[in-house]
């Protein structure tokens, strides 16, 4: 422990962190652009800088070390006009566009501007113009916003171990981009939308298709279906202004209903039959020797990943399609006959964490006789657009019940919208499926948590079942390394695009730090521990679906409608 | 206005790419190349291909296990590669202190404003390319530009329209 004096208060600072570190614990605040948690900062935007005494220059408490003894002004006078300086500079060649802007309301450079009060040009460079980059069906780039932080760089290679884009050229014509200022689409990029989540500005964002949406809700000749994945119910209220964490499962759902949609269905419903397809895969694999690890596919993210930088792990990947396909083809191949409307009028919505979900909607691989199972993909942020522009108040909508048949839903499809729940709700239901009996305590502590890697070993009657999770895919990466090097003993694999897992997904509201994501987390452990349905195999609609329909798990049927294949992808520059 | 001036540094030809094969030639003289070596290689291959293709970036990126993004924003950093083969009529505009101080900053600016491209580029139709260099040693003519080795001294911006389309009508008769 060392002492600091910070405004003249006396705090407690650790050995070896940085000032920025010392000052967050002590709840004193400092802006920052491009310190990114976890990483090693880059000192590239200069926002953090603080007085230290007997220091003739400005220091940056983003990468400044502590030491014993040391006295702060964080807002000594030059220190403010240092800052105010820099955030006039990066609006020099701003288009001042905010009425406009994605962001309106949630930018870090415009809440920064009005916080020091910028409120005069003062410098006017000349405006770098750029063409936008609607080239992917997930993100939009808009390099004229972008400040030149560097956090969609970082996140894209270090985090993700994707590097789509990075810095080109230098200088005032320095920019953000792709290989050879190529799209996006036909980049490495794997649509996980982080670097959006990172961004202090509007310069990206995700593909709205709010458009295609409230067409859809107003055309009478069409019946348009929604379903929500599992982490939607605990992150929507965020943009409400509520404490992240708060499930608002049946508000959310009297919302989709007041909007217009017909039938309101729960992916969590489809997640727990990919529990009974992959836990049966699983079982079949171990005994029929391979290929192993099995490796979960419910990521688009990660497929793609494994598409482009693994192709020999292809194999490996669980057939299953992702639950939110499953559900679609279901609604379109299953209930619409038996409702007795065209499948061809259905028009299916999914509420999705994820901007990759937006890509996995259009693959051609993904469909039944050439009929897509999704049409449209809604973030967590789009929904909540979309209930604000109705005016619908959340908070004063009495909770309503999904619709039948699949709105039933256990605890462990729930929880796969953290990383290592699907881990979770498989070795239930694996468990199950290899000695008929439940398995004794059902949770699977050393599966839970905000780590990058956690893995776990389970004996199932006379079997050892080693496992892993994984989020981030820098983390899958090495995981993959170490298989590629020889290691053998692990069974499956859980990857999630996204570190923490759809939680944090790249469509979830922006501004979370890490205590919003655990809080998120801690709200579906919490529906876990409350509720008495909690493995896949004990949700009745799903057994009553193999009753009806599906026969059993790896039927054929099941092949027709829930099953795919992936092949290698080259990556185009 | 026009001098022929031998100089041994514009020996490249226009139009000249290497194939596929030529790069991995290339590359194999390297078998365990590192990061460290990814300039060199850029250089080896833009001196025989006379610029980077994308196949080439891709192909060193495989190489030297390195994201093509990487490559690129290494490459643009500095002025000396181009991704563009150079055109039939390669204009190399002097940037020397000499040329400086006559004016050829605002040569540049025209040149690019007519032929609408940047300096690093090619027109659309190959025709030109445009190249800014360091001193190419005639500064007594300054500020200067040189066409395939034909040397355009003591300019003026007025001067450049003319000089174009000089080019382009020996290419008009060519074709007739
Ligand atoms: S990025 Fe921020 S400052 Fe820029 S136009 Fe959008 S809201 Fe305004
Ligand atoms: S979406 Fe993901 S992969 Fe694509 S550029 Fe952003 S961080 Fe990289
Ligand atoms: S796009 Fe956004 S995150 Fe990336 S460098 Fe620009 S401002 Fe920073
Ligand atoms: S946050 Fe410290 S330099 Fe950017």
């Amino acid at each position: 422990m060392i002492n600091i004096e910070v405004n003249g208060k006396k705090i407690d600072a650790r050995e070896g962190e940085t000032i920025l570190s010392a000052l967050k614990r002590a709840m004193i605040k400092v802006p920052t652009l491009c310190h990114m948690e976890g990483l090693k900062p880059t000192g590239a935007c200069r926002m953090c800088v603080v007085d230290v005494e007997g220091f003739n220059t400005l220091t940056p408490a983003c990468s400044y070390p502590v030491a014993e003894g040391m006295k702060i002004k964080t807002h000594s006078p030059r220190a403010v006009r240092a800052r105010k300086t820099i955030i006039e500079l990066l609006l020099a060649n701003h288009p001042d566009d905010c009425l406009y802007c994605e962001r309106n309301e949630n930018c870090e450079l415009s809440r920064l501007a009005a916080e020091y009060g910028v409120r005069e040009r003062r410098f006017t460079g000349s405006r770098n113009r750029y063409p936008l980059d609607v080239s992917s069906p997930s993100i939009v780039r808009d390099p004229e916003k972008c400040i030149l932080c560097g956090k969609c760089v970082r996140m894209c290679e270090e985090i993700q171990g994707v590097s789509a884009v990075d810095f080109i050229r230098r200088g005032s014509r320095a920019a953000v981009g792709c290989a050879f200022e190529q799209g996006l689409n036909i980049s490495s990029c794997i649509n996980c939308g982080q670097c959006i989540m990172v961004c202090p500005t509007g310069a990206l964002r995700e593909k709205n298709s709010l458009k295609e949406v409230i067409a859809a809700l107003n055309d009478p000749e069409k019946f348009v279906v929604v379903q929500h994945a599992p982490s939607i119910s605990v992150t929507l209220a965020e943009e409400f202004g509520v404490n992240p964490g708060t499930d608002v499962a049946g508000a959310m759902t009297a919302a989709l209903r007041r909007l217009g949609f017909k039938r309101v269905f729960d992916t969590s419903f489809s997640a727990d039959l990919t529990i009974m397809e992959e836990a049966s895969e699983l079982v079949h694999r171990i005994q029929s020797g391979g290929p192993l690890p099995l490796m979960t596919s419910c990521s688009p993210g990660w497929i793609k990943y494994v598409e482009e930088f693994y192709p020999d792990f292809i194999g490996n990947l669980s057939s299953c399609k992702s639950p939110q396909q499953m559900l679609g083809a279901l609604i379109k191949h299953v209930f619409a006959p038996k409702e007795g409307i065209d499948p061809a009028k259905v028009f299916n919505v999914s509420i999705m964490p994820c901007t990759a979900k937006k890509f996995e909607a259009h693959r051609p691989e993904l469909g039944v006789d050439g009929i897509p199972d999704i049409d449209a993909v809604l973030t967590t942020r789009e929904l909540a657009q979309l209930i604000k522009e109705y005016g619908l108040n959340l908070g004063a909508l009495d909770p309503e019940g999904p619709d039948g048949p699949f709105g039933i839903r256990s605890t462990a499809g729930k929880m796969f919208g953290a990383t290592g729940g699907v881990m979770e709700a498989a070795l239930r239901t694996a468990h199950y499926f290899l000695t008929g009996k439940e398995m004794p305590n059902l949770k699977v502590q050393s599966l839970r948590g905000l780590y990058g890697t956690k893995e776990a070993r389970v004996s199932i009657a006379d079997l050892e079942i080693n496992v892993a999770a994984v989020s981030g895919l820098k983390n899958a990466a090495a995981l993959l390394e170490e298989i590629r090097a020889g290691r053998k003993n692990i069974h499956f694999i859980e990857v999630m695009t996204c570190p923490g897992g759809c939680i944090a997904g790249g469509g979830q509201p922006l501004g979370a730090d890490t205590d919003a994501v655990r809080a998120r987390m801690q709200a579906l452990y919490n529906i876990d521990q409350k509720e008495n349905m909690r493995t896949s195999h004990g949700n009745r609609m799903v057994r009553e679906l193999y009753e009806f329909y599906l026969e059993q798990p790896l039927s054929e049927k099941s092949h027709r409608l829930l099953h795919t294949h992936y092949s290698k992808r080259e990556v185009l520059i | 206005m026009m001098n022929e001036q031998p100089q041994e540094t514009i020996s490249r030809q226009p139009g000249q790419s290497l194939n596929h094969d030529n790069i991995q030639a290339v590359l194999a003289k390297y078998p365990n190349a590192q990061r460290e070596l990814l300039i060199p290689l850029l250089q080896e291959v833009q001196e025989q291909q006379g610029y980077l293709s994308k196949d080439a970036v891709i192909q060193i990126g495989k190489h030297l296990k390195l994201p093509t993004s990487k490559i690129y924003g290494v490459a643009t950093f500095y002025n000396q590669f181009r991704f563009q083969s150079i055109g039939k009529y390669h204009i190399m505009l002097c940037r020397g202190t000499a040329c400086h101080v006559k004016g050829s900053f605002s040569l540049l600016n025209t040149l690019q404003r007519l032929l609408k491209i940047e300096a690093g580029q090619t027109t659309r139709d190959g025709l030109f390319s445009l190249e800014v260099v360091a001193c190419i040693g005639a500064c007594g003519l300054a500020p200067v530009i040189c066409v395939n080795g034909e040397f355009h001294g003591n300019l003026t911006v007025d001067d450049l329209p003319k000089i174009l389309n000089q080019y382009r009508n020996k290419e008009k008769k060519g074709d007739a």
